[in-house]
């Protein structure tokens, strides 16, 4: 089994109003088989053997599943390997010797809250604001009672891959939300569960990732290269379409005595 | 009205609004490099053309006016989403390594800034005739303003045809991404269509700038020849 050193220039920062800035740590004795994690969690072994804060990173499945970890890597989120997390990059991507950047997401809309962890509080609160259906309580109905096309539930559920990183936002030359919320949107655009709300969904979502301060599209496609579950920016198209029906056909709701949503 | 107010200051909505004014001026620039074609068929075609065209009145200023309300509209719009994206971003990566966007669509800003003293030194000079006052506005033979030897005069001087080539290059580039970029703004996208509608952007731009720079340049070689000359 071959081991390497490297030198990881991490960014870091003590809190959130704290300044950071990168600092540069030799690594040694790196599997090949590692995780990126698994080599920070070496570097912070090392840290602590010398008495100094370990980094502070998120991550929490280690399966690309979660969505929690979330590492800009040599100016790629996730490091730019296609379809990939960070959790699920290997070591033996890099060559000894390396000289690797590791930045947290950069977005007004994710402040840093220490070293490599951002609040991704904003995704919440889009989701908040429209990312649901309304069911009936009770027992669960009986499965496959509703018809739904294979395409429409192939699409739907390829949206539905969205794990939240912000991988998107943080490829984004603008910082921009859109493929997260657009993949929140098609998920439940494309199933019948998801009409009665749809065009009211579209505006509330979007007007929720304006006010949590994300930057506009440009039609870069940034976004689409990024992320990890190989989201498509046709969504954002659908949710355009969406937003724009919403605007100008969607007849005003009466809000008097309006529950959630 | 509060929701089409909102609407336009939302994020689609001013991706919208960017689109569609680049559309009509898009457009505007097609109808444009058609009509400079006619340089190619002679003195009096050309002028005549333009004859038509000044003479035209109550529709003349209507187009004018709107043009002008489309550019002012686009412009005023994409110096906000700037700031607004600016802003989204405000530490920027030590190191950030694009991989799908173009330099065309990350040049946007800086290709239209330019292009807005583009065209204002543009109108200055063919419009106002304030750039080559001791052509402009000379009568042909039919009494009509001889917009025809106003051209050829023009790009005879090879620092105008310079700076109007790097113009048009600029203009090229800016719709390369813009002229397809509008398509997806407005959620007008399908897997049948989408792939041969993506090339769309960048064949405006061959065609315009074939389009536009074919008469001063045959000008430059000496193919369009002052009447007489
Ligand atoms: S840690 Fe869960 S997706 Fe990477």
């Amino acid at each position: 089994m071959s081991t390497m050193n490297l030198t990881v220039h991490v960014w870091r920062q003590k809190d959130a109003r704290s300044p950071g800035k990168m600092v540069p740590y030799k690594v040694s004795g790196v599997s090949e088989h590692a995780s990126f994690l698994e080599m920070l969690d070496v570097l912070n072994e090392q840290l602590i053997d010398k008495g100094e804060e370990p980094i502070a990173f998120d991550h929490d499945c280690r399966e690309g599943i979660c969505g929690m970890c979330s590492l800009m890597i040599d100016g790629r989120p996730h490091g730019g390997q296609a379809g990939t997390t960070t959790c699920q990059l290997h070591m033996r991507k890099f060559k000894n010797g390396d000289e690797i950047y590791v930045e947290p997401w950069r977005a007004a809309a994710f402040p840093v809250l220490r070293d490599l962890c951002v609040d991704r509080t904003a995704f919440e609160k889009v989701q908040q604001a429209g990312g649901f259906v309304t069911a009936n309580v009770g027992s669960a109905p009986d499965a496959n009672s509703v018809p739904i096309a294979k395409e429409a539930a192939d699409r739907a559920f390829e949206a539905a891959a969205c794990i939240g990183c912000g991988a998107c936002v943080a490829a984004c030359p603008n910082g921009s939300a859109m493929l997260y919320v657009a993949a929140k949107l098609t998920h439940l655009h494309m199933l019948p569960q998801g009409q009665p709300e749809r065009l009211h969904r579209a505006q509330a979502m979007v007007n929720a990732m304006d006010a949590a301060g994300f930057g506009n599209c440009s039609n870069h496609y940034e976004c689409e290269a990024a992320c990890p579950k190989d989201i498509s920016r046709d969504t954002i198209a659908l949710m355009n379409r969406d937003f724009t029906k919403g605007t100008f056909a969607h007849r005003p709701r009466d809000t008097k005595g309006d529950g959630a949503g | 009205m509060s929701w089409f107010s909102s609407y336009v200051r939302s994020s689609i909505g001013a991706k919208q609004v960017m689109a569609a004014t680049g559309l009509a001026m898009v457009l505007f620039a097609i109808v444009h490099m058609l009509g400079h074609l006619g340089m190619f068929s002679g003195q009096d075609a050309y002028n005549a053309y333009a004859h038509f065209l000044q003479t035209l009145g109550g529709p003349k200023w209507i187009a004018r006016g709107g043009l002008l309300a489309v550019f002012v509209v686009h412009v005023a719009s994409a110096m906000r989403l700037v700031a607004r994206n600016r802003a989204a971003r405000p530490v920027a990566y030590a190191v950030y390594k694009p991989v799908r966007s173009t330099l065309m669509s990350r040049t946007m800003a800086m290709t239209g800034l330019v292009l807005l003293a583009f065209i204002i030194y543009h109108l200055l000079h063919f419009t106002l005739g304030m750039v080559q006052p001791e052509f402009f506005h000379k009568l042909d033979q039919a009494g009509r303003y001889d917009a025809y030897s106003m051209f050829v005069r023009g790009f005879q001087n090879v620092g105008i045809f310079a700076s109007y080539l790097v113009a048009i290059l600029l203009l090229s580039l800016h719709l390369g991404h813009g002229a397809s970029s509008w398509l997806q703004s407005l959620g007008l996208r399908h897997p049948k269509y989408s792939p041969k509608l993506d090339k769309l952007g960048p064949a405006i731009s061959l065609i315009l700038f074939l389009g536009y720079m074919a008469p001063p340049t045959a000008v430059l070689l000496g193919l369009i020849k002052l009447p007489g000359a």
